[in-house]
């Protein structure tokens, strides 16, 4: 053997490997990004906020598990719980740590793992960097209910506005408010887009109303007897019913906003609390209800990007094997049957169906071009998937892009279950008469409706006893969990102050099939 | 793009998040602290634990659907043989936890173990006993550390400058390297003076002169007068303060009429009494000496969990007592404490025999003889018991000998109290 050393790879620019071996440094994380990016966004022609790598810890990605991924959240104890929770499941091999956590912001943060081997950064670099990063910029719904630029100002407000409760108020009188809206964190969506606002605004705004409050303030409307005013109002009681209905902007499928705009016995700093949580609530709307597709579309990203980069010879084999074995440990799909079930894993349906849409743009079926007459072989895979991505959420795009070969490959089937029959029925398969049956369901089952009970506010009566009624409108005859929606309407209770009476009523017959009732504790 | 490294900031940025946590859970949290001080040795109070908690207060409800209610569609991946109109008996609900989806929800979450630290866990003990904060924050301090000079070293503050060893390095080596004095080269500049001075100068002699003062400046200039070579430092190293051992008898009353929650009682004195004399004290034995009419030494396990039938005899295991110390801690080498909890009962015959034993023997060998007298809370008026008449002539006279009744953790602490604040006034 010659003793001289070779050149082990050819010094020309693409062939060459971007790094070797399983550790990492910043050189090689900003080489592999350099090389993912120009691939993601030059050659695949994503559309991306400017990334931000945040390089961390397993204490500081338990942190952020704890504080539902956000940094900078403000302080509650739900969050110390959830983070003994996974701090001990961690602890004990029971749990892994996800590799990366990206937040919706521009400049979009990704957080990765000090433990990560580089394989697995650069994998992380492309799913989230690229993948996420491009849905959160391009999806409609995160353009219409999140504003990426100002969401860390928001956080950094509602921190240090919570932080100045506690402060003024004790933190057991925060705690409880937070307590109970974050109960109602579910019922605290409105599904109409709303203005934008920045840290700058929100604080200016705040300080505006109380300004506002303070100049209007007169002592002679507290002279003013009450009953008066509402008597004087011509009119009987139905007709007073439906003034309060109109003025109050009744129903309202918003029970934070409602609480907090008209709750009678709310402090301001109180209003104020309940509007963060709406507003974070808010923020999440959009991501849960694209998480296949989210999912979907930055597995999809990192499988192309690592292939192409392992096609042009700047990954090693090593590292490739390596990869496809986190890939695909990702995109696993047990069966309902196996004990590792728990749903349909949505990094699976969500990376096969971009593939699928992948192939039936270039190579269709006759099958394929029955049922996807306006894209089967257009030949442009990724102008195809970029258009879904923007302009689809979970249950549409399912509705849309399922096709008959992605049901038949997951052997989808479709069970009805009553809840008073020892029974359960089959009543779709993945076959000819099943396909849209099948899709139809599944695309039920990811609507925002499946998860979030529907329960609307109906009635105030704030001129008489102040008893609010809500209304649980039922579908399927599934009723709420008796406990737990006790233990709720206690919570809505608290901050409404008077009596609140819950009704759920089927949403077909309009039948009253249960009924709840509660006092505020003392 | 840019890359920011996190790894190095503040850790711990959810410990406020923890501690709200904790206060919320504050009642599950000392019930499972409670537990686990039942199955802990008396001398490991002083440590984290694992804790199990119900959360009950830390529910977090939402208006979620019930199970039991209505019809329900859902897909499934994975079918083999069904086929469409198949009708199939469900999983028996009960039968094996792995049932439909939904079973993440609510229930699952009833109870979960994390671990609290050393810190937190000493809190909640304390808590219980109604500390000072004062006498907290002593007890949890960990051991304390007393500087000693170890030699000397070449680097450190100024302040610590050793200047008679730097002094002598820097002359030695001043030596060894010749040096030129002052005074020399003053000598050799008069000398050049007087030789210029003098009319037919001797040109080569003044040359040399000059020459060898340009040389012996230069060499004053290579060679410092105090270089960094030179300079020493006092070293300082830390160790464990050097502590006296103790030895801790516990004695306790194992007759029947003692229970379970008199025991556990008597527990928490003794836990709360080793925890001081550790920190007085860097090694500390504990002796477990039970007695009914008649006393042994025996294992902790024993000590708490065993029950014996039978009278009392109390003067039998100081007896014993005696025995212990005579043959393994003499009083010269060793401070001996002793705890005795009882319920009071004792033969009426043998209270002078004990007076007697205490008086003469025991108490002059002892640091500190603390007696608590464990009653159930039940019980209304507390009588006057034939140990503690009997003993209550002995606090007049002895200043290391406290009595208390007790009848929940809170009593405790007072009978700790004089002792220690004692003894603290002397360590300063």
């Amino acid at each position: 053997m010659s003793a001289t050393k070779t050149p082990s790879a050819p010094a020309s620019g693409s062939g060459k490997l971007l790094y070797d071996g399983p550790e990492w440094n910043f050189d090689t994380i900003q080489r592999a990004y350099d090389a993912i990016h120009a691939i993601g966004v030059d050659e695949m022609g994503l559309d991306i906020y400017t990334n931000q790598i945040e390089v961390i810890r397993a204490e500081q990605m338990l942190d952020a598990y704890a504080s539902i991924g956000m940094p900078n959240m403000y302080r509650h104890w739900s969050f110390g719980k959830h983070f003994a929770r996974e701090d001990a499941l961690y602890r004990k091999g029971a749990r892994a740590l996800a590799y990366e956590l990206v937040i919706n912001s521009d400049p979009c943060i990704n957080y990765i793992m000090e433990e990560n081997t580089m394989t697995m950064q650069a994998l992380v670099l492309a799913h989230a960097a690229m993948g996420h990063n491009h849905f959160f910029k391009n999806n409609y719904l995160f353009q219409q209910w999140t504003d990426a630029t100002s969401i860390l100002d928001y956080l950094t407000f509602a921190k240090e506005y919570v932080a100045s409760c506690e402060e003024k108020y004790g933190i057991e009188a925060v705690e409880i408010v937070l307590d109970s809206a974050h109960a109602l964190m579910n019922q605290g969506i409105s599904r109409h887009p709303r203005p934008r606002m920045t840290l700058k605004h929100a604080k200016e705004k705040h300080r505006r109303r109380l300004k506002h409050e303070e100049e209007t303030y007169n002592e002679i409307w507290r002279t003013v007897p009450r009953s008066e005013l509402a008597s004087s109002a011509n009119g009987g009681m139905t007709s007073e019913a439906a003034r309060e209905a109109i003025a109050l902007n009744l129903p309202q499928e918003n029970l934070l906003y409602f609480l907090e705009k008209h709750a009678p016995k709310l402090e301001d700093w109180q209003r104020e609390l309940l509007r963060i949580v709406r507003m974070l609530s808010q923020y999440f709307y959009p991501q849960r209800q694209t998480k296949v597709m989210n999912e979907g579309c930055a597995t999809f990203i990192h499988y192309e990007i690592l292939n192409t980069l392992y096609d042009r010879g700047q990954v090693s084999e090593g590292a490739m094997l390596e990869f496809m074995h986190s890939h695909s440990s990702v995109i696993y799909q047990p069966k309902f049957d196996s004990r590792s079930y728990s749903g349909i894993n949505p990094y699976a349906l969500g990376f096969a169906m971009m593939r699928d849409i992948k192939r039936i743009c270039e190579e269709p079926t006759a099958e394929d071009r029955d049922w996807f007459p306006d894209f089967a072989g257009n030949g442009d895979a990724m102008g195809t998937l970029k258009e879904a991505w923007a302009e689809f959420r979970d249950d549409s795009f399912i509705l849309q892009y399922l096709s008959p070969k992605l049901i038949r490959d997951f052997r989808f089937f479709y069970i009805h279950d009553r809840s008073d029959s020892p029974f359960v029925q089959v009543r779709a398969i993945h076959d000819e008469v099943g396909y849209r049956e099948v899709r139809r369901k599944l695309s039920e089952q990811y609507g925002i409706g499946f998860h979030d009970s529907d329960i609307q506010v109906m009635s105030a009566d704030l001129s008489g006893d102040r008893r609010l009624v809500l209304h649980h409108n039922v579908h399927d005859g599934v009723l709420l969990d008796k406990h737990e929606c006790d233990r709720t309407l206690l919570h809505v209770a608290h901050l409404w102050g008077y009596r609140v009476r819950l009704l759920e009523m089927d949403i077909e017959t309009g039948e009253t099939l249960r009924e709840h009732e509660t006092l505020p504790m003392p | 793009m840019h890359i920011v490294d996190r790894r190095l900031n503040p850790k711990a940025k959810s410990l406020g998040n923890r501690q709200r946590f904790l206060r919320r859970a504050k009642a599950e949290i000392r019930e499972a602290v409670r537990d686990a001080l039942k199955k802990r040795k008396i001398a490991d109070v002083d440590g984290g634990e694992n804790v199990r908690i119900r959360t009950k207060s830390l529910r977090e409800p939402t208006f979620g659907r019930g199970k039991d209610t209505g019809s329900r569609d859902y897909i499934m991946p994975g079918n083999s043989d069904f086929a469409s109109g198949d009708v199939i008996r469900k999983p028996d609900r009960n039968a094996g936890k792995r049932g439909r989806k939904g079973s993440n929800q609510g229930e699952g979450e009833d109870d979960f173990v994390f671990s609290l630290t050393r810190e937190e866990f000493l809190d909640i003990f304390f808590d219980d006993l109604a500390l000072p904060n004062l006498v907290k924050a002593k007890l949890k301090r960990l051991k304390s550390l007393e500087s000693y000079r170890a030699g000397f070293t070449t680097d450190g503050p100024p302040s610590k400058m050793n200047h008679v060893r730097t002094m002598r390095n820097s002359l030695a080596r001043r030596i060894a390297l010749r040096r030129p004095k002052a005074e020399e080269i003053d000598r050799l500049k008069q000398q050049l003076q007087a030789e210029e001075n003098r009319k037919p100068g001797n040109k080569a002699l003044i040359g040399e002169l000059r020459e060898r003062i340009r040389h012996l400046e230069h060499m004053r200039k290579v060679v410092a007068y105090i270089d960094p070579i030179d300079l020493r430092y006092n070293r300082t190293e830390y160790r464990p303060k050097p502590k006296t051992q103790a030895v801790m008898f516990c004695l306790m009353d194992v007759s029947a009429s003692m229970t379970e929650e008199l025991k556990d009682l008597a527990k928490r004195f003794f836990m709360l009494l080793h925890l001081f004399l550790t920190r007085h004290y860097s090694e500390v034995d504990v002796v477990f000496i039970r007695h009914t009419t008649s006393a042994q030494e025996v294992d902790e396990e024993t000590f708490f969990h065993a029950t014996e039938t039978g009278g009392t005899v109390i003067s039998s295991a100081l007896e014993e007592m005696l025995r212990v110390i005579r043959d393994r801690y003499p009083a010269e080498d060793w401070n001996i404490y002793a705890a005795q909890a009882s319920d009071g009962h004792n033969f009426d015959d043998d209270m002078d025999r004990c007076m007697a034993m205490l008086n003469e023997e025991i108490l002059p060998l002892c640091q500190y003889y603390a007696y608590i007298e464990v009653y159930s809370s039940d019980q209304i008026a507390p009588f006057l018991s034939v140990a503690w008449s009997g003993y209550d002539e002995l606090t007049s006279d002895n200043a290391n000998f406290a009595m208390r009744r007790v009848s929940n953790p809170g009593e405790i602490y007072p009978v700790f109290r004089e002792l220690f604040a004692a003894s603290d006034d002397r360590e300063r």
